[in-house]
């Protein structure tokens, strides 16, 4: 139902609000010895959650788990850490426009389908 | 978790603050003990580091940290020969702590910085969660 009624963009907001967690994760880690930061393919992750909604099989996230990947970093440290600040919050930032703009899409859809039901 | 509560980004914001917060204090107590002077080698206050660990959560996949162990580290401490000091010993040396102070306060630095990232990543979230809510 909800699928049909925002097409894409039901989908694509659930995958921005779990790559905010994992960056917000990567932040929080920043100063663990040994962390390796993440971060969700965004593509990836959307056609695996869109195909789950197709297959209706609640348990599928295997395609998921294999759209979390390990970062490269730019130069390694030497406590094993791959978190670099300044790229977390660039990403941090984006995902936040882009989920911001995925939440307007949601509700323009919504917008209209009130005034379809009031008939104004 | 260590709690058993589900981890949500307002508590993965928490651990992570108080975590800081420890590192923090660390470096602050050792700053506080530089200069600090013992009669032998052994007795000498050694710096305190706070180690991080990850904490995974699986049911959300956040990542949050904890302040595992406070680990001394072992700096030796600098002997100093000073026959007039009152903690001298019978060689007239003392043991002065082994604190850099510039390491401290880059790390305290270090620590702010990140505890204001936390912050502000935290208030981003906040702010689009509540949007979500408000619309109708």
């Amino acid at each position: 139902m909800s699928e049909n009624l925002f097409g894409i963009h039901g989908a694509a907001l659930e995958v921005r609000s779990k790559r905010m967690g994992v960056l917000a994760s990567n932040i929080a880690n920043a100063a663990t010895p040994g962390y390796k930061a993440r971060d969700v393919d965004f593509a990836a992750a959307l056609d695996a959650k869109l195909a789950q909604g197709r297959a209706s099989a609640p348990a599928l996230s295997a395609g998921e788990d294999a759209a979390l990947l390990y970062r490269t970093p730019t130069m390694a440290s030497l406590d094993g850490n791959t978190v670099e600040l300044n790229r977390e919050q660039l990403a941090f930032a984006e995902n936040a426009l882009a989920y911001s703009a995925t939440l307007s899409f949601v509700q323009g859809k919504v917008n209209t389908l009130t005034r379809a039901l009031k008939g104004e | 978790m260590s709690d058993g509560r589900p981890v949500t980004l307002f508590n993965l914001t928490e651990r992570a603050m108080s975590a800081q917060l420890v590192r923090m204090n660390a470096a602050t107590s050792n700053l506080a003990n530089a200069g600090s002077v013992a009669s032998s080698a052994d007795q000498a206050y050694r710096p305190i580091r706070a180690v991080f660990t990850a904490e995974v959560d699986r049911a959300s996949g956040l990542t949050s940290v904890s302040s595992g162990a406070l680990v001394r580290a072992e700096t030796e401490p600098t002997k100093r020969y000073d026959p007039g000091h009152p903690l001298a010993d019978r060689d007239g040396n003392v043991f002065e702590a082994g604190v850099d102070e510039s390491a401290e306060m880059v790390e305290i630095m270090e620590s702010a910085r990140q505890y204001q990232n936390m912050v502000q990543a935290m208030q981003t979230a906040k702010q689009l969660m509540l949007e979500t809510l408000r619309s109708k």
